[in-house]
């Protein structure tokens, strides 16, 4: 078995009993780089000196009390990594490069942990997109169907683990970001509750709907990963100070008992048919399983895309204020003012799909529209909220459908933002709620392209969902499949 | 919702202080009006009574203790980053008020 293709578990276990080296196993990462990634395009900044320099530190200490410790992952490109290029796949800071001079919490716990990071992977611009096509780099592409997105805006992290890569990467959540790409490339992504993870260091899309979370090989491997990254930063305000559980030990196989909801919302008319029916037959495999799987109502479901749509501009608008070419970032000569300079370093530097999310979020907090679109949506979203609140009086988690179909052909929506919106219809109702919810394979079209089941949990309700996730997992063989490239 | 025209289209670019060429107020024009159709569906929602949520976390007023940290960088490396000729430990800027 070749050691990239190990999920974390495995080779920590190999690392632990010295059948492989730190060394050699982030060799074997960056070989699949150099055979792999002139193809798919995930990686987009290789650290493997460091990343080389790190193993061997750690193979002379000979120490792995981690089950982190020694393992090789992809950062997506809006986490800032001391020393590292971080650009967030933008124009607005590749062109002056941008080398920050601190880390994010999060990379800083896999550090301190023994994990290496490898490479920053590619990312719709500032995480706006589902597909990275917006990214300055290129697009990913799908390890399934190089035709097709490996989806966004982590694709270059789910392209990056399902390649084999890297063992898991991180991306950021804001309306889907991790678990669509999740879905698309067969692998596995939390988006964890609001709060539970430290956004401190990671490049600020929507604050208040931002999440930091790992892309993996299995639902243990994300487990393992939270241990490690969860809990509460002083650095970061909206950080919880409730105890981290230990989730590997929530994986005991059992959903017996279990209640689990199935949204009617989530089945509409003229959804893809093999979408449908693969989530049925995952609701067959959880009752053998002895879970109890009941029809629930979660009624403001359909207002959860465009209430995104409100807030997340509305965010967006005044988090891309900071990129103004002063501190960082882009710069032009020949402005006639500060002013012009401003208008010149944002015209350059971002690309379409900010600048529409810029302007819509101008557009709806101005004057005589607030209270129209932003305080309106701000009262969706409380609905939305209260639907989950019900439902999980009754039942311990909710599965849907990731997506309404399999990864979409690059250039799809070409011209049609709002086509590629509708694409997170089943991801945004959880970003409004605050609550967790995971991606994890459940099959495969006639096409061989890959699908997901998404597993919700309340607030701070990880344990349930990784429970249920990896029991489903174990029972199937959707999570073990390889694309071949 | 109708379209947006062109002066409205120029007037939100002004206020996002981005530049559009000619043939891309169109273009975004299109784009944002169809957007603005498809939020637009909120207005439907009765939400009389109900309030708004700003945030899901529960916490109040996180405060920390008022001391000054560097956050593990220096100020020659935060300047370091700077596009901008940097003059006695500051970032010189295009003038506020023109040349």
């Amino acid at each position: 078995m070749d050691m990239n293709t190990m999920t974390i578990a495995k080779a920590h276990t190999a690392l632990k009993a010295k059948e492989i080296s730190a060394t050699e196993l982030v060799q074997s990462c960056i070989d699949r780089i150099e055979n792999v990634d002139g193809v798919l395009n995930a990686v987009i900044h290789k650290s493997f000196d460091s990343a080389l320099e790190q193993a061997k530190n750690i193979d002379q200490g000979g120490e792995f009390n981690s089950p982190l410790t020694g393992i090789p992952y992809l950062t997506k490109d809006n986490y800032n990594e001391k020393g590292v290029p971080t650009t967030a796949c933008s124009n607005v800071l590749r062109d002056k490069v941008y080398i920050p001079p601190f880390s994010s919490t999060t990379n800083e716990r896999l550090s301190a942990a023994g994990a290496i990071s490898i490479g920053k992977s590619n990312t719709d611009e500032f995480t706006m997109g589902g597909s990275t096509e917006t990214s300055c780099y290129g697009v990913t592409k799908n390890p399934w169907d190089t035709t097709r997105v490996a989806g966004g805006s982590s694709g270059g992290s789910a392209a990056g683990v399902a390649a084999d890569e890297c063992l898991f990467a991180l991306g950021t959540d804001t309306g889907g970001s991790i678990r669509q790409p999740a879905a698309f490339c067969n692998c596995t992504g939390l988006r964890p509750t609001y709060g539970r993870t430290s956004r401190y260091g990671v490049m600020s899309m929507a604050s208040s709907l931002d999440t930091i979370g790992p892309l993996c090989k299995s639902v243990e491997d994300l487990a393992i990963v939270m241990e490690t990254i969860s809990g509460h930063d002083p650095m970061d305000g909206t950080t919880s100070k409730n105890d981290v559980p230990q989730y590997s030990k929530a994986l005991t196989g059992d959903i017996k008992g279990m209640k689990i909801g199935l949204p009617k919302e989530y089945f509409i008319d003229g959804m893809d048919a093999e979408v449908e029916q693969s989530v049925r037959d995952a609701v067959k495999v959880l009752e053998e399983q002895g879970a109890i799987v009941k029809e629930i109502s979660l009624p403001h479901t359909k207002y959860a895309t465009p209430c995104y749509y409100v807030l997340c501009p509305c965010e967006v608008s005044s988090n891309m204020a900071r990129y103004d070419g002063i501190r960082f970032g882009h710069t032009v000569n020949g402005a006639k003012d500060l002013v012009d300079y401003y208008h010149q370093v944002r015209t350059d530097g971002f690309g379409d799909e900010v600048k529409r999310r810029i302007m819509i979020g101008t557009y709806a907090l101005s004057a005589g529209y607030f209270d129209a679109y932003y305080r309106q949506a701000q009262k969706v979203r409380t609905l939305i909220k209260k639907d989950f609140d019900d439902a999980f009086a009754n039942v311990d988690i909710i599965i849907s459908p990731v997506t309404p179909g399999p990864a979409f052909t690059i250039g799809a929506y070409e011209g049609d933002p709002v086509a590629m919106y509708l694409e997170d219809i089943f991801l945004d109702s959880q970003v409004m709620a605050g609550i967790p919810a995971l991606s994890v394979p459940c099959g495969c079209t006639k096409d061989n392209l890959p699908l997901g089941l998404q597993m919700m949990g309340p607030q701070w309700g990880e344990e349930a969902i990784l429970r249920a996730g990896d029991a489903y997992e174990k029972a199937t063989e959707w999570s073990g499949r390889k694309a071949s490239l | 919702m109708a379209q947006l025209s062109d002066n409205e289209v120029r007037h939100i670019a002004k206020l996002a202080r981005i530049n559009l060429r000619e043939e891309q107020v169109s273009k975004f024009g299109k784009e944002l009006t169809s957007i603005l159709a498809y939020i637009d569906q909120l207005q439907e929602v009765d939400t009389k009574g109900v309030e708004p949520t700003e945030q899901v976390t529960g916490l109040h007023n996180a405060f920390r203790e008022d001391e000054v940290k560097d956050g593990g960088a220096t100020r020659e490396e935060l300047l370091a980053c700077s596009p901008l000729p940097i003059v006695e430990n500051q970032i010189q800027t295009p003038s506020a008020h023109g040349s």
